[in-house]
């Protein structure tokens, strides 16, 4: 051991991490295969999902591991009963309650049904009597649609609109318990909002409920097919900053732009003109 | 943060800077207007427009007065200190509010917390550089960090903000009249007979003219053919009519775009060309020296071609042959004339995610700062940094009883320099068009938000709506430059220059404003 570094043990296996590193970097750091949903690299850990729960020796209840610090001495298991338990219960109350059929693992670039599959989860156990959101779809500009039927309120969009990046704050969790969802100033109109239109709040949607609308378009007429697509990797010419940029393609279109969350310029930001100003190579008007 | 709206013209750096202000940091700005970025300082100070000297001279004698000068580093890395000193005297508090309009409280608290500071930056933009004494303007600022230290280490320094991707990178690779790639000079003989080597020609060592010099010399006709690539001057120049009328003189004028823009529309020929940073293959530099790879996403549309390709063929058709077009190889070849660039393989800078100049060797890991030998015992054999006193002078468009107002321009967030490329999508939050103007001016001139009125300079009028806007210094107006076709706001500006650095007094048109039922027509 030394002062930068402290030793926990994950499933028997000895892992060094360090100070300030969470159980999920020491996870990673094993190859413990992990699942998450509202965590991101480049934001603060909200721990609301519960996906990544894991059990740690001597604490009464499961912890989240996105955000627990790793603490010297640390026994943690991820693989227990009560662990896959908790974590199949998870899913299914997410997908009981809300739609995530376009849910994404983003930690993993995985499909959310991948650890469905894996931990069993079956919502429809619950019967047809849950109550799903029913948000009508929100399209108020050319750029965003907002879909909230989607929505499981895991805070990702709030904290990329607000002080982990833009601090723009446009946005925020309005009302409590059933009534709890995300809202701009006096539910004002998007473009009547504080709202700049960065995009990033779409960029860290884990679950489709933020999406594009060149990405919303194509998914509607069933012809958005990231098989066909490539990424290709530049920098945006709308600045002196050097943000890198991720152009999406299809069919020699570009269909969706973001940045590289490990990219040590943007973390993933970007700004109206990187996230949308692309369009010129294409006029669509 | 001294004549910059980042928040809006380079929003992720923000980012940066939040960061840091999250992190305890404190922020002045310096701006004269409360700008979205001013909004998250600490103290903004609203200074008239061309006053800046008028502030860094008074900043610089309270720090002198005060005794909070970094005396060691002052007689270590610096020279000209005592003449520094004896030309920011007048520059008392009392005077430097009279001349900028800044309560004297607020520049000693300034002047205080910057030199008192562990780290500290002064970071600009256009609103220091777009005046007719520019270079005056950044000479003053980096006296500041003499007095203070505040340069050559991690965290403290100059920032001048770029405002395009590769606008360091054109400097870097010698697209400036006098200079070769890698700031090498023109008339070094040495230099150029290695660039006369690889090239295999002779070449000119008779430095060009900047842009400016190019429509004076297009005025006097000695300048008859011009070749733009990529740059819109018929809308983005100030004064613009009169840049409009010589281009259309010219006996010949070729335009290499993307697009057909006011300047291509008077054009002899066009030469249509790709998108560089998404229909071809390179490397851009930023703001920080970072060297970066740009890879090619999509195909051009048929006709469009790369603009090496372009030039190479026209080189070609005059009897060069250049031989490769392959940005890789073109690097190679920079690599070998360029010291700065020369350990910038193309390998490393796609591992690397990008390397910062200078990077002489291919196990350099790249410059995140410049200007630390300023720290070295023997200053690396340098000659010490020298101050360099300046005088303030106001704008060349003086205020008058004809011409009462002052105009500036700047970037509106979600737009882009004459809006070529960022009309092309349909932002929900556009705006930029209007003319801002400050309430007191507004009831003054019994105008009202919303109502069209004629703006008139003394090189031209344009028919404007106007935007009320309180976050601005009483007499100042403001409005962008993105809708040439809706607002032509260049129309408007002063093309008087800064002789050293060719750049045009954007920043500082005097102008009236006239309600439209007043006027003839």
């Amino acid at each position: 051991m030394n002062n930068s570094s402290v030793t926990i043990t994950i499933d028997g296996e000895t892992v060094e991490v360090d100070v300030g590193r969470t159980i999920l970097d020491g996870c990673r750091s094993a190859g413990v295969d992990t699942p998450t949903l509202c965590h991101g690299d480049n934001l603060t850990p909200s721990n609301v999902c519960r996906v990544c729960v894991v059990e740690v020796e001597g604490s009464r209840t499961l912890v989240p591991s996105c955000s627990r610090p790793a603490e010297e001495g640390m026994v943690v298991a991820t693989d227990s009963e009560r662990v896959r338990h908790s974590r199949k219960m998870v899913l299914e109350f997410l997908g009981s309650a809300v739609d995530v059929s376009q849910a994404r693992d983003v930690d993993h670039d995985s499909d959310l049904s991948v650890w469905s599959d894996h931990y069993g989860a079956d919502p429809t156990r619950y019967g047809d009597q849950v109550a799903k959101s029913s948000a009508p779809l929100k399209r108020e500009d050319d750029l965003y649609v907002r879909d909230y039927d989607k929505c499981v309120l895991c805070y990702k969009c709030v904290e990329a609109c607000g002080d982990d990046a833009q601090h723009t704050f446009a946005i925020a969790v309005s009302g409590r318990g059933f009534d709890a969802h995300i809202s701009t100033e006096f539910d004002a109109a998007l473009p009547d909002s504080a709202c700049v239109y960065c995009g990033n709040c779409v960029a860290v949607c884990p679950t489709g409920a933020l999406q594009f609308t060149t990405e919303f378009d194509l998914r509607k007429a069933a012809d958005w097919r990231p098989e066909d697509q490539h990424v290709a990797r530049t920098v945006c010419s709308y600045c002196g900053v050097g943000c890198n940029l991720e152009l999406h393609v299809q069919d020699n279109t570009i269909v969706k732009v973001t940045s590289p969350s490990d990219h040590d310029v943007t973390s993933g930001m970007l700004c109206i003109k990187g996230r949308f100003g692309w369009q010129y190579v294409q006029p669509r008007f | 943060m001294w004549g910059s709206n980042a928040r809006e013209a380079h929003p992720i750096f923000f980012h940066h800077l939040m960061k840091g202000l999250n992190n305890g940091a404190q922020m002045f700005a310096v701006d004269p207007r409360r700008t979205s970025s001013a909004k998250f300082a600490d103290v903004w100070l609203g200074l008239e427009v061309g006053s800046d000297i008028a502030l860094a001279n008074t900043i610089g004698r309270e720090i002198i007065d005060a005794g909070l000068v970094n005396t060691d580093f002052v007689a270590h890395s610096t020279a000209g200190f005592e003449q520094y000193k004896a030309s920011v005297e007048a520059y008392t508090l009392e005077r430097g509010e009279a001349l900028t309009g800044v309560p004297s409280g607020a520049i000693r608290e300034l002047a205080h917390s910057y030199a008192r500071a562990d780290r500290a930056q002064i970071l600009w933009t256009l609103g220091i550089t777009e005046h007719h004494n520019a270079v005056d303007n950044v000479f003053a600022l980096c006296n500041l960090a003499l007095l203070t230290g505040h340069i050559g280490r991690w965290g403290s320094g100059l920032v001048p903000l770029r405002g395009q991707n590769n606008v360091q990178g054109g400097g870097d690779m010698g697209a400036l009249p006098n200079k070769l790639p890698g700031f090498q000079n023109v008339d070094d003989r040495d230099a150029l007979g290695r660039f006369a080597d690889v090239y295999g020609v002779d070449l000119n060592p008779v430095p060009g003219k900047h842009l400016t010099h190019m429509f004076e010399a297009m005025e006097s006709g000695e300048l008859t053919c011009a070749y733009i690539v990529g740059e819109n001057p018929a809308d983005s120049e100030a004064n613009t009519s009169h840049v409009r009328k010589l281009l259309s003189e010219l006996d010949c004028l070729i335009v290499q775009d993307i697009f057909l823009t006011r300047t291509a529309e008077l054009a002899d020929v066009v030469l249509p060309a790709s998108v560089a940073w998404a229909e071809s293959s390179g490397t851009v530099t930023s703001s920080e020296r970072r060297v970066q790879r740009c890879h090619q996403a999509v195909e051009a549309p048929e006709g469009a071609r790369d603009d090496i390709e372009i030039l190479a063929d026209l080189a070609r058709r005059l009897g060069y042959d250049w031989g490769t077009t392959s940005p890789q190889e073109l690097w190679d070849e920079l690599r070998s004339l360029s010291p700065p660039h020369a350990g910038m393989s193309w390998e490393r800078l796609e591992a690397e995610g990008g390397l910062q100049w200078p990077c002489p060797s291919t196990d350099h890991p790249g410059s995140p700062f410049l200007h630390g030998w300023l720290w070295e015992d023997d200053l690396a054999g340098r000659a010490p940094a020298p101050f360099t006193a300046v005088e303030a002078a106001g704008p060349l468009d003086r205020l008058t009883d004809e011409f009462p107002l002052r105009l500036t321009t700047g970037r509106a967030l979600d737009s882009y320099n004459t809006g070529v490329l960022s009309g092309s999508f349909n932002s929900p939050i556009r705006y930029g068009d209007e003319i801002d103007v400050h309430p007191a001016d507004a009831e003054r001139l019994g105008i009202a938000d919303g109502e069209l009125v004629r703006v008139v300079s003394p090189r031209g009028a344009v028919d404007l709506g106007v935007r009320i806007q309180p976050d601005l210094v009483p007499g100042l107006t403001f409005t962008t430059f993105h809708f040439p076709e809706l607002a032509d706001s260049n129309l408007l500006t002063n093309d008087a220059y800064d002789a050293r650095s060719g750049t045009s007094e954007f920043k500082a048109a005097s102008i009236r404003i006239e309600r439209i039922g007043d006027c003839d027509g």
